[in-house]
């Protein structure tokens, strides 16, 4: 196993994948590889870097405003996502472009909010997969309340499969400074709710490193809210789909929270708006790269033969079959309407705020007809 | 010498920690990075780490740090990275930094500075072009002022620290890029509205980010032969009735110009004192171009959205229709 003691915190990082690619046994981690399906996973990891390095482009070409890379991230976010069953609800951040495409969320729609064309983008309970939160920490609360609806509806250790729900909250390591996602942490902890926190830390909350947020690794903290804490090697996806799921399954079957801490590096900038060389070495970003989540898959399945050079090659036609549908589907992306900030402001459109809607309506239709006219 | 507001405001806050040793800054990303706008570009280098504080994620934090500095005689200045992440802090805000003063019989001062980028029109995604200055100008015990000028932003940065009042600083986001010329000489009070334009037909108000729109708005109804007054009202609480009523008092109409939503708004709040004592003088009822009572739009609504020359040309027609 693989107990590697790294230097923060001498916390013990789980792995099953080495970074050269090699399986491992690891004393609390167990994954049967006969209940995996690993080409999948590896084709989601392709297939979530491709959709990341296309958003990126579109960005550069001025179709979208802003994007948050993933980079780096892949393994953390497919396998976390393999974990999850149809029933469960999913709150993630606004990074989590990998967990939407696994759960089966349209990747064009992901563009949208970035595009500004839409405040939204797809229904939340269409894949049981939550808007994106922007504001740091608000969405560990929602997750802790959806928990405390799944216990009332009894929806947790019945013992049937088809039944039992947990919730799989995302955040990042900056996230765990603010007062909500300690007060989530207690919720979910003193009433065992069916709740997992799924901390991505990738080492850089825009310009602060993790040494700004804390002093112990981040799964050491679930300890003192009276949870199970666990860090896994964020950059190999067999072992974040085994700390999930059995994060998972622990949930649905009433045995309360986890925290899991997924160790792993944002390898580009904070978005595209930002510049890392102002705070971080090019040495570290090389190092990890060093440790690419791709990689370690590829060499995996290749030397343990479960996939031959046509599953590639393969992979890589719709890998390049998803680039152009987002390409073309950016730019398709529907404008907003004038009236669409009205819309759905209330349940029941106030009579006032249908008259600020006419009017502005009325007003750029004129402005529209002025403009023609010149 | 010629600024951009971003670059008046580190100068000024630059100033500010040479003169007095109790000053310090405290906000997410503000030191080796300078901030997400830059700025407080450099200030960590020159002045320190524990002047110059990159505090961990969490607003109330920050906010709630600053009143226990400030109550050991520190003055200190929080950034705020945008108006939309300001809400965790909202708590210290209103139930703490802006009442204890009160509390405590004035034994305890508060010197606490929350510069906050806001509005929009900057293409940006959601809650990143916010304007939520009314939620603190209602709240009594707190000074909210904005400037719309880089002139403005390097004086008024320095008199909000040296004001002994806890100060909302709101920093227009888009006009932080464009230049101005700044002299050292502060002429006008930290409370006091400017006259940026003046005319004898019509008043506009307007503060922060729309007052350059609302300049190029009065050019516009110039030359439609409407001689237009515009007031920068920079102080949005207290507010300089004085200077507001004198002018409509001058020009019997009015034009209130604001990002924020219409409703229960600052328009809401200068039109009433307009109405209160210069009723005898108003040829029409004052008008007010405002953002909508909705959310704020995705990027691509925004300049419909947003008081726009044009919006506030249809407006000045109507007052003159009355
Ligand atoms: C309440 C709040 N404060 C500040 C911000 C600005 N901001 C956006 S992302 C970010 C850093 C987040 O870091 P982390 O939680 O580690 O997630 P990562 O971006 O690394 O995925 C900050 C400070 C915000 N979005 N929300």
């Amino acid at each position: 196993m693989a107990e590697v003691q790294t230097t923060e915190g001498n916390e013990p990082l789980h792995q099953l994948l080495t970074p050269d690619g090699t399986a491992e046994l690891d004393g609390t981690l167990s994954l049967d590889l006969t209940t995996v399906d690993v080409r999948a996973l590896y084709r989601d990891l392709v297939l979530t870097r491709r959709l990341d390095s296309e958003a990126i482009a579109l960005q550069r070409q001025g179709e979208l405003g802003l994007w948050p890379s993933l980079l780096g991230q892949e393994a953390a976010q497919v396998g976390a996502a393999h974990a999850l069953l149809d029933q469960d609800m999913v709150f993630p951040t606004y990074r989590e472009h990998g967990v939407a495409c696994c759960r089966g969320v349209d990747p064009i729609s992901l563009l949208g909010l970035f595009r500004g064309t839409t405040l939204g983008g797809w229904d939340p309970y269409d894949r049981n997969f939550n808007l994106y939160t922007l504001v740091i920490g608000a969405q560990t609360l929602h997750a802790v309340g959806y928990a405390m609806g799944v216990v009332r509806d009894d929806a947790v250790g019945s013992g049937d499969a088809d039944r039992d729900t947990a919730v799989l909250a995302f955040l990042g390591d900056g996230a765990l400074s603010e007062g909500e996602t300690n007060e989530a942490f207690i919720w979910a902890a003193t009433q065992q709710l069916p709740v997992v926190f799924f901390c991505q830390n990738n080492q850089w909350a825009i310009s602060a490193p993790y040494s700004t947020q804390s002093r112990i690794p981040a799964a050491r903290r679930a300890a003192g809210f009276g949870f199970p804490g666990i860090r896994v090697d964020g950059n190999d996806v067999l072992a974040c789909l085994a700390a999930t799921r059995d994060a998972l399954r622990r949930a649905r079957s009433g045995g309360g929270p986890t925290l899991i801490e997924a160790l792993t590096y944002r390898v580009n900038a904070h978005t595209t708006a930002d510049d890392a060389s102002r705070y971080r070495s090019a040495a570290e970003t090389e190092e990890w790269t060093g440790r690419d989540p791709l990689t370690r898959m590829h060499t995996f399945l290749s030397t343990e033969g479960l996939a031959d050079p046509d599953f590639f090659s393969d992979v890589d036609k719709q890998s390049d079959a998803l680039a152009e549908r987002l390409r073309t589907g950016c730019r398709a992306l529907a404008e907003p309407g004038t009236t669409l900030p009205f819309e759905h402001t209330y349940a029941d459109m106030p009579a006032e705020l249908r008259h600020q809607m006419r009017e502005h309506h009325d007003f750029v239709a004129s402005m529209e007809r002025s403009e023609a006219s010149q | 010498m010629m600024l951009s507001m971003v670059k008046a405001l580190n100068d000024g806050m630059r100033r500010a920690l040479e003169s007095d040793r109790r000053v310090l800054l405290i906000g997410e990303d503000i030191g080796r990075l300078g901030g997400v706008f830059r700025t407080t570009d450099g200030l960590q280098k020159d002045f320190g780490e524990d002047r110059v504080v990159d505090s961990p994620l969490g607003e109330a934090g920050i906010v709630g740090s600053a009143i226990g500095l400030a109550m050991r005689g520190y003055r200190p200045v929080c950034e705020i990275q945008f108006d939309g992440f300001v809400y965790p802090a909202v708590n210290q805000i209103i139930t703490q930094l802006a009442k204890i003063r009160h509390r405590s019989a004035g034994a305890v001062c508060l010197p606490v500075v929350i510069r906050i980028p806001f509005g929009g029109g900057i293409g940006s995604i959601e809650h990143h072009s916010e304007s939520p200055e009314t939620y603190f100008a209602h709240t009594a015990g707190l000074k909210v002022v904005t400037c719309s000028t880089p002139q403005d932003a390097h004086t008024m940065i320095r008199q909000a620290i040296a004001s002994d009042d806890p100060t909302i600083f709101l920093e227009p986001k888009r006009r932080y890029w464009a230049k101005g010329d700044v002299t050292d000489a502060p002429d006008l009070a930290l409370d006091k509205a400017r006259i940026v334009r003046s005319g004898n037909d019509i008043t506009f108000i307007a503060y922060g980010p729309t007052v350059d729109t609302t300049l190029q708005a009065a050019e516009a109804a110039e030359a439609q032969g409407h001689s237009v007054e515009v007031i920068d009202l920079r102080s949005l609480s207290p507010v300089d009735t004085e200077t507001v009523v004198d002018s409509v008092r001058r020009t019997g109409r009015a034009l209130v110009i604001h990002e924020a939503s219409l409703s229960h708004g600052m328009g809401a709040e200068i039109t009433a004192r307009i109405q209160h004592e210069a009723f005898y003088f108003l040829e029409a009822p004052v008008l007010r171009i405002t953002g909508y009572d909705t959310p704020y739009p995705p990027s691509r609504l925004e300049h419909d959205w947003l008081p726009n020359v044009e919006r506030i040309l249809s407006a000045t027609d109507r007052s003159f229709r009355y």
